[in-house]
C-alpha cells in the first residue's frame, strides 16, 4: 500500500511539474523502486525484478500508458477529449494484459460538500471505467472505489491544485 | 410557564436512573416565593445583551470524599462548569463572583452583596455527598434586584457522572430564563483528524457537548465519515472504508461493536436514522447515480425512494418521521428537496442564488440547516418550505451542520483555507455567537445528540 501510495504521488508529482493539467503528458518511465518494501500487498508480485519492469506490471503499465490519471473539469464527471485519449492508450494495454484486475478511483476537489463528493467521485471513477469498457475492457477486471475529497494528491487550495485533484486513477496492482 | 417549571423542581422524576431528578430539600427552606417576572432573555429577537450573571462556588455542608473528588473541590468544579456552558451560549455575561458562600446561603442569598457586582441573575448551589456514594448537586437561580428565587433542582448523580449534573444545572437556568428546551446535557460525535492533508488519518470520537469526556470509538486504520446518533444514543450510524469498501455501519457505543448495515456490491453513504429509530436512510452509488433508500434499523432489504437520475444523498427525516429533506443535483447544481418519507411527492425547496446542500431538520421541526455553496461554503438555515433563507457562519469553507437537541444552535465544522485543517464551530441563530469547540484534534463532521436521557 505505501509502495503504491509512493508511486501514485510520483507520477501525481510528474503531473504537476509537467505544467498545464489539460496537455497531454509525456512522462518519463518512474523511477526504478527495486528494493522498495511494501507493507500492504506483500503477496502480489513486483513490478520491479532487478531492474527490469515485468510485463503486466503497474511499472510497466506507467511506462506503456504515460499516466494512470484523467483529470475532470469543475463539478464535471464527463470524460474530457484529453482524457479519451489517455484511456484509450490504457485500455490497449489492458486488453493486451488480459489477467491484470484493476481498480478505479474517483477523487474530487475540497470545494464540495463530503456526501457530493463521495457520489461525484463515484460518477467520475463509473464515467472512466465506462470509456475503458467500451474500448473493449471487460466491465468485469474493474472496480471502482470513491474517495470523494479525502484523498488528494496535491495539498494546495488554490485552481492549480484542486484541478490536479479531480481525477480518475486507474490502480494497477504492484 | 413559571409555575410549571418550579413544580418540576420541585417532582421527583427518574428516580431509578444513575441520574435523578430530586427535589432539593437538603437545604431548601420549603418552596421558594412566586417566581419574578423580569428575568428574560428574547434569543429569538436578534442581537440581545448578554445578561449578567454571577456563578459563585458552591459550598459543600461537610468536606467529604467521593469517587470523583473531594466535595469542596467539586463545588468549584460545578461552578465553573455552568458558567462555561452559560457564557457559551452568548446569552449570559458572567460577572466576577469570587465570594464565598456559606452552605446555609444558599437558600438565603446575601442580594446586598450581589447587587453590587452588576449581576441580574444569580446561580448558588451545592455539593454534598451522600452514604451510598452518590453525589447531590444542589442548583438555585435568584433573580437579584427582585430579590426572588426562580427555580431550583436538585440532581443525585453517580461520581462518574458528576459534570452532567452541571450540565444539568446550567440547562435549568437557561431553560428559565430563556423559555427554550436545554442542551447541555448532550454530547457529540464527530471525526477525530490529524495527519498530512493528502493522508489524513480519521477515527470516529464522542464528546461531552462542552468537549469533556473525549474518548475515541476507531484506531484510524479505517476512513470514516459522517457519523449520525441513533435517537437512543448507544448506536451512531457511520461511514467507513474497511477493508477498502466505503459502506454504511451502526457502532454500539456500550460494546464497542461494528455492524455493516447493507450488504452492497456498491458504495454505501450519508446514512442517518429515523426519529423512531427503526429505519436508516442512506445513499447508494450504482452505475454513476446516486440514489436515496431506507433500510430497516435491523437490517432486510431495502426501499428505493428516489429515481431522479443524478445525485441524491444527505436524507434527514423531520422530526415527526413523515418528510426527508435531502439534496439533488436533478435541475443542474446541488439543491435541497423535500418527500414524503415514502417517496413520494418531491418538491424543491431552495430557490436562492448558489448551491444547497446537507440539510438537517431541526429538531424543533421549524427550520432546515444546510450548506451554502456561492463564493463560499457557510451554514445557513431556511424554514421547511424555503423560506426566510438566511446564512450563519462566516468561515472560508463551513460545512455539515448538526442541531443542537433544542434546535437552537447549530455545531458544523469550519476547513482552513490551505491548511485542510478542520475545526468544530457552534453558531446561535442569530449568528452573532460563533466560537470554536475545543478538541485534542482537528475535527470535522459533528453529529449532536439528543439531549441525554
Amino acid at each position: 500500500m505505501t509502495a503504491r501510495t509512493a508511486t501514485v504521488l510520483s507520477v501525481a508529482a510528474m503531473v504537476a511539474l509537467a505544467g498545464c493539467a489539460h496537455k497531454p503528458k509525456q512522462l518519463p518511465p518512474p523511477p526504478p523502486e527495486s528494493s522498495v518494501p511494501s507493507s500492504g500487498d506483500t503477496g502480489a508480485p513486483s513490478g520491479n525484478v532487478g531492474g527490469s519492469i515485468v510485463p503486466g506490471s503497474r511499472a510497466d503499465f506507467l511506462q506503456q500508458v504515460g499516466t494512470d490519471t484523467v483529470h475532470f473539469d469543475t463539478d464535471k464527471s464527463d470524460v474530457n477529449s484529453e482524457g479519451q485519449g489517455i484511456l484509450a492508450s490504457q485500455a490497449r494495454w489492458l486488453v493486451a494484459h488480459r489477467n491484470v484486475r484493476v481498480t478505479l478511483e474517483g477523487h474530487c476537489d475540497e470545494r464540495g460538500t463530503r456526501e457530493y463528493n463521495l457520489a461525484l467521485g463515484d460518477r467520475r471513477a463509473t464515467s472512466a471505467k465506462n470509456v475503458l469498457v467500451a474500448a473493449g475492457v471487460s466491465a468485469d477486471r474493474i472496480s471502482t472505489i470513491s474517495y470523494g475529497k479525502e484523498r488528494p494528491v496535491a495539498t494546495g487550495s488554490d485552481e492549480s491544485s484542486w484541478a490536479q485533484n479531480r481525477r480518475a486513477v486507474t490502480v494497477v496492482p504492484q | 410557564m413559571k409555575a410549571r417549571l418550579i413544580a418540576a423542581a420541585l417532582t421527583l422524576l427518574g428516580s431509578t436512573a444513575a441520574l435523578a431528578q430530586v427535589p432539593a430539600t437538603q437545604a431548601a427552606p420549603g418552596a421558594g416565593p412566586q417566581p419574578g417576572q423580569r428575568l428574560v432573555v428574547d434569543i429569538t429577537g436578534g442581537i440581545s445583551q448578554p445578561m449578567p450573571i454571577a456563578i459563585p462556588t458552591m459550598p459543600t455542608p461537610v468536606v467529604a470524599h467521593s469517587a470523583a473528588g473531594q466535595t469542596d473541590a467539586l463545588g468549584v468544579q460545578v461552578a465553573q462548569i455552568v458558567l462555561n456552558d452559560l457564557k457559551g451560549s452568548g446569552l449570559f455575561k458572567p460577572v466576577a463572583a469570587d465570594h464565598a458562600v456559606a452552605f446555609p446561603q444558599v437558600t438565603a442569598p446575601d442580594y446586598g452583596y450581589w447587587t453590587t457586582t452588576g449581576a441580574s441573575a444569580l446561580v448558588q448551589g451545592f455539593v454534598q455527598a451522600n452514604g451510598d456514594g452518590t453525589l447531590t448537586v444542589g442548583c438555585y437561580l435568584y433573580d437579584v434586584s427582585a430579590k426572588q428565587e426562580l427555580a431550583r433542582q436538585g440532581f443525585v448523580v453517580s461520581p462518574a457522572q458528576w459534570r452532567r449534573a452541571a450540565h444539568k444545572c446550567a440547562d435549568t437556568v437557561y431553560t428559565r430564563v430563556t423559555g427554550e428546551g436545554p442542551y447541555f446535557d448532550s454530547r457529540v460525535a464527530y471525526v477525530s483528524e490529524t495527519g498530512p492533508k493528502n493522508r489524513r488519518v480519521k477515527r470516529l470520537a464522542i464528546m461531552d457537548q462542552d468537549g469533556a469526556n473525549h474518548h475515541f470509538l476507531t484506531n484510524g486504520q479505517s476512513l470514516v465519515l459522517t457519523p449520525r446518533f441513533a435517537p437512543g444514543q448507544q448506536e451512531i450510524v457511520y461511514m467507513a472504508f474497511t477493508n477498502n469498501r466505503p459502506r454504511i455501519y451502526t457502532y454500539d457505543v456500550g460494546s464497542g461493536r461494528q455492524k455493516l448495515v447493507v450488504d452492497a456490491p456498491n458504495m454505501t453513504l450519508s446514512p442517518r436514522f429515523s426519529p423512531n429509530g427503526q429505519s436508516i436512510v442512506y445513499s447508494m452509488s450504482v452505475g454513476g447515480n446516486t440514489q436515496i433508500y431506507r433500510v430497516s434499523a435491523s437490517g432486510g432489504t431495502p426501499t428505493r425512494l428516489t429515481n431522479a437520475p443524478g445525485i441524491n444523498t444527505a436524507p434527514c427525516y423531520s422530526p415527526d418521521g413523515t418528510k426527508i429533506v435531502f439534496e439533488s443535483d436533478r435541475s443542474g447544481g446541488q439543491q435541497l428537496y423535500v418527500m414524503d418519507s415514502d417517496g413520494g411527492n418531491q418538491h424543491r425547496i431552495s430557490f436562492g442564488g448558489g448551491r444547497h446542500a446537507t440539510p438537517v431538520w431541526s429538531p424543533r421541526g421549524d427550520l432546515i440547516a444546510f450548506t451554502k455553496i456561492g463564493g463560499g461554503f457557510n451554514v445557513g438555515v431556511m424554514a421547511p418550505d424555503g423560506s426566510g433563507e438566511r446564512t450563519l457562519t462566516h468561515g472560508w469553507q463551513d460545512e455539515g451542520p448538526t442541531w443542537s437537541p433544542n434546535g437552537r444552535v447549530i455545531m458544523y465544522f469550519r476547513t482552513g483555507q490551505g491548511s485542510g485543517k478542520a475545526d468544530l464551530w457552534s453558531v446561535d441563530l442569530t449568528g452573532v455567537n460563533e466560537r470554536r469547540i475545543p478538541t485534542p484534534l482537528d475535527g470535522s463532521d459533528p453529529a449532536w445528540s439528543p439531549l441525554l436521557p
